[in-house]
């Protein structure tokens, strides 16, 4: 595939974006033709149509916005600074918590005592307590060891998911069922106050994130070259890991585990922008947005009224578009290209 | 320009660099040899700051370099490694990687400035017509030469040289060494290089140091390092020295165990 120019990249991301929200908000199965939409939300009047696209759409369409996003720039930051293609915002295993701690909170019965923040509050913590071991267990005088990391989080993974089959195991059907849900996924959540916040965090994050991008594009010939490069990696490492993971957590703590999207985007998106890291972080943010939105559309669109998990559009869509992309690349590949 | 003292480093428990002196002079062409494993490389990481010295101290005209911040040194000193990037980019952007250290707190893109010093360096290292191709399409000796371009954009005073002719024919060499001894000329940049080839090391070098085991065994101009007892006593290998009939520099020749066994049967 051809590296494009930002002058083209940057506007083309930004309409499939703006392309996949204003179908997002005009399907579903109220039925409200695009052209009605636009007169409602003008009118701002209480009709249920109104009602639907402010309470029921809206919502959903801001907290893929954010949660897509979020996943993209995570699974950017973490492939950059492990300088492994693999990696992904759940390979470190704090879906894993996440979802350990909604478990938790479901046969707990926590969400009786605080209906609204009980889930992601425990999605939260959940999703801490596999960071900061994480974190800790693999400083050593001051160096965050990444291979360690890697294999740490690898092996967290594994004990929370054997943990919430446990979980499984003990509980009665509708918690089961409940916690099933969970974790598949969904950008389904009522509470206006809780998306806001995570869409500031997010927003600040890629603002921040750009800080890095330098960094990430020294640290990408290797953690040697780039302090040969006068960057001081260890910090940088410390505070991307935590950057990486902050976004990750809220994001899971919020909607579920949603595949895929922290994997894939990146991994595209980087074949049409190159390497440099600040052409990459913004434009993945912006395909990642889209896509989420578009697969919730979907989702909740294909076999209507019922609602599929968007965790599996995720997965077959961006897996099977993958796929033909890496494949119609490679029919035409150029010797040695990598990523 | 740098100046080791007293230096004694290693890789946590590990010791390999015991109690180093060492003084290279500003503008000087300076090479490292020693056999594998002779801490050469490590003194080279020592000079970066790469592995912080357990005793002593390295100075960087003359400030201890501990009290130097990491882009500073990097304005200072530029390194020329072997690693190539995994990830694909162009020759133009990995050169204008070596532009990082410039970069002010609150810049995310290169300035003017940044891009013609990249053209400048690929100018100078003869691989501007390759700027637009990609790092992993390149040959070897094209690869070491954006290396080399991608040290030069950093602006150094000092640059450091990792076995950089290794893997490539004399053709390559001579180029390499040759760009490397023009720079180190012209533009009066010190140079620091380890070399495995003896000769090459001899013919290039203003003054060499003789690792072996983590210690010096010889600091001198090529013709008093390179004595064939010395030599022998360090690599454990039976050599002949003669001196380059056009260079006057000495010259390293291997004896195979054929050859040796063929002499001693004849005495």
């Amino acid at each position: 595939m051809k590296r494009r120019s930002m002058g083209v990249l940057l506007p083309a991301a930004c309409l499939f974006l703006a392309a996949a929200a204003v179908t997002a908000i005009a399907s579903g199965s109220a039925g409200i033709p695009l052209r009605k939409v636009l007169t409602t939300i003008l009118e701002g009047q209480a009709t249920p149509e109104f009602g639907i696209l402010m309470d029921i759409r809206l919502p959903r369409i801001i907290l893929g916005f954010a949660v897509g996003g979020a996943l993209s720039i995570a699974g950017v930051i973490l492939q950059g600074m492990f300088r492994n293609p693999l990696v992904e915002p759940y390979t470190l295993g704090i879906s894993g918590g996440a979802a350990l701690g909604a478990a938790l909170c479901i046969i707990l019965k926590l969400h009786y005592v605080l209906p609204v923040t009980a889930l992601p509050l425990s999605g939260f913590l959940g999703s801490c307590l596999v960071i900061l071991p994480l974190y800790f267990l693999n400083m050593r005088r001051t160096v965050l060891r990444m291979q360690g990391i890697l294999l740490t989080g690898v092996m967290m993974s594994f004990i929370s998911s054997s943990l919430v089959f446990l979980i499984f195991a003990i509980s009665k059907t509708q918690e089961l069922h409940s916690i099933v849900f969970w974790i598949m996924g969904s950008l389904e959540e009522p509470s206006w106050t809780l998306i806001l916040v995570l869409t500031a965090i997010v927003v600040a994050c890629l603002f921040a994130s750009f800080f890095f991008a330098p960094v990430l594009n020294a640290l990408s010939l290797g953690e040697e070259e780039a302090v040969h490069l006068g960057i001081d990696t260890e910090r940088a490492k410390k505070q991307l890991f935590l950057m990486a993971s902050l976004l990750t957590g809220i994001s899971v703590s919020l909607t579920g585990i949603i595949g895929f999207v922290g994997l894939i985007v990146p991994h595209f998106v980087r074949m049409l922008t190159g390497y440099d890291h600040r052409r990459l972080l913004v434009v993945s943010f912006l395909v990642g947005s889209g896509f989420l939105i578009f697969c919730d559309t979907i989702a909740r669109t294909v076999i209507s009224p019922i609602e599929l998990p968007v965790g599996v559009i995720t997965g077959i869509l961006g897996g099977s578009v993958f796929i033909y992309v890496l494949a119609r690349r490679q029919g035409l590949a150029r010797p040695g290209g990598s990523l | 320009m740098i100046e080791v003292r007293g230096l004694t480093c290693g890789y946590g428990e590990k010791t390999v660099l015991h109690d180093i002196n060492l003084s290279v002079g500003k503008g000087e062409f300076f090479g490292i040899i020693g056999p594998n494993g002779s801490g050469k490389t490590t003194m080279l990481r020592a000079m970066t700051r790469l592995i912080r010295p357990a005793k002593g101290t390295v100075l960087l005209g003359g400030i201890d370099m501990k009290s130097l911040h990491t882009a500073d040194v990097a304005r200072k000193i530029a390194v020329v490694s072997q690693s190539m990037p995994l990830i694909e980019m162009t020759v133009r952007e990995f050169v204008l990687l070596g532009r990082i250290p410039y970069y002010r707190k609150l810049q995310f893109f290169e300035k003017d400035e940044d891009t013609a010093i990249a053209e400048r360096v690929m100018e100078m290292t003869g691989i501007r017509h390759l700027a637009g191709a990609f790092m992993s399409e390149m040959s070897a000796g094209e690869v070491q030469l954006a290396f080399i371009a991608r040290g030069l954009a950093q602006e150094p005073q000092v640059l450091l040289l990792d076995e950089p002719t290794s893997h490539l024919d004399i053709t390559h060499q001579a180029a390499i060494l040759d760009l490397v001894k023009r720079l180190n000329r012209q533009e009066g940049l010190t140079v620091v290089i380890i070399l495995h080839d003896l000769n090459l090391a001899s013919e290039y070098c203003d003054r060499l140091v003789l690792m072996d085991g983590g210690r010096i065994k010889k600091v001198g101009i090529p013709a008093e390092v390179l004595d064939y007892e010395t030599i022998e006593a360090v690599y454990r290998t039976v050599v002949v020295v003669r001196e380059n009939p056009l260079s006057r520099k000495p010259f390293v020749m291997i004896v195979s165990e054929e050859v040796k066994e063929k002499c001693a049967g004849r005495s």
